[in-house]
């Protein structure tokens, strides 16, 4: 059942019980009905208890925003913090605590807006960490403004006539940067794709950026219902090393494209692909990208006395 | 090398030598000429020989400001003295330019008195026309003002040794210097290698042959020498700046992250530690931003880490909301702000404490936190050390307010004996008490553990939003309430460990003086002259600024006057439409009459200078109508 790799987290014998999703779930999650934030709550869930990740060792750090809210859902550590500032907190949660499985739940306010620079960059650190990028298009916490990523013409609180400016494509702006490692696609309603993005997520040595379509029924039901109901608005990426879904899960979707993840140049193409069509699957990953957790890992644990010794020795610099 | 120095030193005794108490010399040049590295070198030879110092850095506000201008003044006053030295003292005795333009930004400053010995580069008479008429009214005009005036061929006697005379001048006149103070030339021939360490045994030598070269044409020329009798330290002493006590003190604190982004004048401070921190344990990280920084460092220490963050004035600006959080949400952590001269990016170099009200209060809505303002260097390095156990003992950030005079000021303080009781302890992973919430807050203290990732059964999820002991979001309207008082009882707690502040002086008088960081010794030194003249004036500084130290108001009502000495702005009654109704306060004054109930009254300034004994010393002569100044 424990498929954790050795090397990522020190696993503590479970004393024979083994966690099912209903060990990961705290209080009742308070979006609203129809809200695409649930089904991926439960999926992560799902991941915990698939994995079997220690509680205390598991943590899910957030920005501002409804889908922000997740941590206070998890029956983990959890750190709900300010907007657009997930990423700095996570770093620094991950950066001397290796054991630490961490998670980054943000929305494309928090992460394409407020906090673009600490996304920037936190894709160039490459620390080992989850992140899942709810994108609904809308600022659903304010009661509906336009969001970075809302389509052109979206009409809003903000821009009642419908907004103008072009949107930002997460994908395509993470595939942009330097020593990005891993960028996947999946909407919150196709639960096979949402699992097993997860669980690929999980399993890569390093930052693995996860943009989920994630419905707003609330605030931008006339924006994701076409998609929903469409058979053809969906490509699903298809490769072996990709996000792999089984025959019958395969089935269901009209549209499979052939895209090897790890070509990059074809990455940035297939991104190109979301003004006409939602593709979903893993764009790139390079599981050798240099990751800056391994370097903030490097020296813990001197002792005390190495501690003292090199303190000294740095005095004697100024010795009179 | 040591049989010539032994030949000038047999020569040296053949001189004559006054004998002084004590000598204000500053070394001024454009940038890039190494002055501060020969008044630093100055400096610690002194320090090491026993004698009372203090440096200050003289900084233009540019990199690179124009060469030969009144802006471009760059270098630093060294103060050495038989006794204990705390402050830069009032007017240069003598001062070595490198150039002559640079003097007049100094003499604005009014750093220099008539008597002063002015030694000059000579090289202007080779150089053109326009030039030369300049160099010579300048020379004019400071004879008329009455300094002493030296023309020094430092140039053409450097370029006997290296190709480029900018690059050895500097220790030249570091030679010429140890001449006229009767420095020991062994220790400062140790000195320049330690400074040379990195560099190649020719060039090593060079700069030694460029030392003995000042040294003894100092002593075949010039006619003024001195004497500046020193007492050999008991116990191991060191000698550095603030910014490198504070980069100690984070070391000794065990702190194991330093996450900062560069500005001046906190970033030497990660220069220091960048060269040990590792091997101490600990690893510096420079942000993206002034934000990601504090964020990094809320994650690690929320994570159990031990970590500071070092910034100045616009970097705390930037920092805020973080900082908000990290007291709603009880987060330990040390922030460091190196003081500079502000609003905005004000002036980068220069010395101001303008910070203290808006990280008492500049957050939004309620936000107590504690802060601490160490005085002197060696505070610089204990109270990083104090903050951390601070930050911890009581769940929040905590401020170590230094300043630009702090971090480039250096004096030599007790060698510290790192204990490993300084040492923050390592997190606790054991198993959480059942029953026990996340904010368990003590009715009586307002205090609680914390728990870590990694501890079972400790599990909550944090949050800047009100919240219940369970950290869960609030809903209940008695919470905030109740979480409110918690968090400020945290103060009165620590308040009632705190001691009430010594008074320098008379616990009764005419006036009290009362001060905060970088001005101890200034205050302390202008009080002692005004005394021996037979004033009434006492003196006391704060060290604790929030929560404030206790019984102050007691004192206060002993005095007839109280006054707040600061380096922040205050408007002065009776220019245009100020009155003592409308008077906008200094900040500490601004925050003792809220405090005391006490009509305080305040002497500031924004010149962006460290403040000098006599300037005090000018201040009091008015105040108290007396007369103390010869
Ligand atoms: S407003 Fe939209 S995104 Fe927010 S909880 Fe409701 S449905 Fe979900």
């Amino acid at each position: 059942m424990i498929t954790l790799k050795p090397d990522f987290c020190d696993i503590e014998p479970l004393d024979g019980h083994l966690l099912s999703t209903d060990d990961y779930a705290s209080s009742e999650a308070r979006w609203c009905s129809g809200c695409g934030a649930h089904t991926i709550l439960h999926s992560v869930q799902k991941l915990c208890s698939d994995e079997q990740l220690p509680p205390e060792k598991t943590v899910f750090v957030s920005g501002i925003g409804c889908s922000s809210r997740f941590p206070h859902y998890m029956k983990t550590y959890g750190f709900h913090g300010l907007h657009g500032r997930a990423f700095p907190v996570a770093s620094g949660v991950k950066f001397r605590r290796p054991d630490l499985n961490v998670f980054v739940i943000t929305g494309d306010g928090d992460c394409c807006s407020i906090g673009a620079g600490h996304w920037v960059h936190a894709i160039r650190y490459n620390m080992k960490m989850v992140v899942l990028l709810f994108d609904n298009s809308i600022y659903g916490l304010t009661k509906k403004q336009t969001s970075p990523t809302s389509p052109i013409g979206t009409v809003s609180n903000t821009h009642p006539t419908g907004s103008v400016l072009p949107p930002i494509n997460p994908i395509q702006a993470t595939l942009g940067l330097p020593n990005v490692s891993f960028v996947a696609q999946t909407v919150d309603w196709k639960l096979a794709h949402l699992e097993a993005t997860l669980k690929k997520a999980f399993d890569h040595p390093g930052l693995a950026f996860v943009r989920i379509v994630q419905r707003c029924p609330v605030w931008m039901r006339d924006t994701y219902e076409p998609t929903v109901k469409d058979p053809n608005a969906i490509t699903v990426l298809h490769h072996d090393e990709g996000i792999v879904l089984g025959e019958d899960a395969l089935k269901k979707f009209r549209h499979v494209k052939d895209h090897d993840p790890a070509d990059i140049v074809k990455a940035r193409e297939v991104a190109e692909l979301v003004k006409t069509t939602t593709p979903i699957g893993l764009f790139y990953q390079n599981k050798n990208a240099s990751r800056y957790d391994e370097y903030g890992a490097h020296n813990l644990g001197i002792s005390v006395e190495d501690r003292i010794d090199a303190i000294n020795s740095h005095m004697d610099k100024y010795a009179i | 090398m040591s049989t010539s120095s032994e030949t000038i030193n047999s020569a040296t005794s053949t001189i004559k030598r006054d004998k002084i108490k004590e000598a204000v010399i500053e070394i001024v040049s454009d940038s890039g000429e190494g002055a501060q590295k020969c008044g630093q070198s100055l400096g610690t030879i002194s320090a090491k020989m026993g004698n009372g110092v203090w440096t200050v850095e003289i900084i233009p506000a540019e990199i690179r400001p124009p060469a030969r201008s009144k802006a471009g003044a760059s270098g630093i006053r060294v103060r050495m003295g038989s006794n204990k030295i705390t402050n830069m003292g009032d007017h240069a005795d003598m001062v070595v330019a490198l150039n002559e333009q640079v003097l007049y930004g100094r003499i604005d400053q009014n750093a220099y008195k008539p008597g002063t010995y002015l030694l000059i580069e000579n090289k202007w008479a080779t150089h053109t026309e326009e030039t030369k008429v300049a160099y010579e009214q300048s020379l004019l005009k400071f004879k008329e003002l009455g300094y002493i005036i030296h023309e020094i061929p430092m140039e053409k006697e450097c370029l006997k040794y290296v190709s480029d005379a900018r690059k050895g001048k500097n220790m030249w006149v570091l030679g010429l210097l140890c001449n006229v103070y009767d420095r020991d030339l062994t220790i400062a021939a140790e000195q320049v290698k330690s400074i040379f360490s990195k560099k190649s045994d020719e060039v090593i030598q060079s700069n030694l042959d460029l030392l003995h070269a000042g040294y003894k044409w100092a002593n075949e020329n010039l006619s003024m020498h001195f004497t500046i009798p020193s007492k050999p330290s008991e116990g191991e002493y060191v000698v550095m700046n603030g910014n490198e006590a504070v980069s100690l003190g984070v070391m000794a604190a065990g702190i194991e992250l330093c996450s900062m982004y560069p500005i001046t004048p906190a970033t030497s401070a990660s220069h220091a530690l960048a060269e040990t921190i590792e091997s101490a344990g600990g690893i510096i990280h420079q942000a993206e931003d002034e934000i990601a920084a504090i964020g990094f460092a809320i994650g690690a220490s929320y994570a159990g880490k031990t970590a500071v963050t070092i910034t100045s004035g616009p970097g705390i600006a930037l920092k805020t909301e973080f900082i908000g959080l990290a007291v709603m949400a009880e987060i330990p952590l040390v922030i460091i702000d190196v003081q500079r001269g502000g609003p905005s990016t004000g002036l980068p170099t220069k010395v101001e404490q303008g910070d203290l009200l808006s990280v008492l209060y500049g957050a939004a809505g309620d936000a107590p936190k504690i802060i601490l303002a160490p005085a002197t260097i060696e505070e610089c390095f204990h109270y990083v050390i104090l903050a951390r156990k601070l930050a911890e003992s009581f769940r929040s950030p905590v401020f170590v307010l230094t300043n630009a005079n702090l971090a480039t000021g250096v004096q030599p303080f007790p060698r510290p004996n790192i204990k490993s009781a300084w040492f923050s302890d390592p997190i606790d992973q054991s198993k959480w008490k059942e029953g026990v919430k996340a904010y368990d807050w003590d009715p009586q203290t307002g205090l609680s553990k914390r728990p870590i990732p990694g501890q079972k059964g400790g599990m909550y999820t944090l949050t800047g939003l009100a919240h219940d002991e369970e950290s869960h979001v609030a809903y209940d309207p008695a919470i905030n309430q109740r979480a409110a008082e918690s968090r400020s009882r945290k103060l009165a707690a620590l308040k009632q460990t705190l001691k009430e502040p010594i008074i320098n002086g008379d616990q009764s008088g005419d006036l009290l003086l009362v001060g905060w960081g970088s001005t101890k010794g200034a205050i302390e030194e202008a009080v002692e002259r005004a005394r021996e003249k037979g004033a009434k004036v006492s003196s006391l500084h704060i060290h604790f600024m929030s929560p404030m130290e206790p019984g102050l108001k007691p004192i206060f009502d002993k005095f007839k006057k109280v006054m707040t000495v600061e380096i922040n702005y205050s408007d002065t009654i009776g220019n245009p439409l100020i009155t003592k109704e409308n008077r906008r306060y200094a900040q500490l004054a601004w925050y003792l009459r809220a405090e005391t109930l006490t009509d305080i009254d305040c002497f500031s300034n924004v010149y962006g200078q460290p403040l000098s004994p006599i300037k005090i010393l000018q201040m009091l002569e008015k105040t108290l109508d007396l007369n103390l100044i010869e």
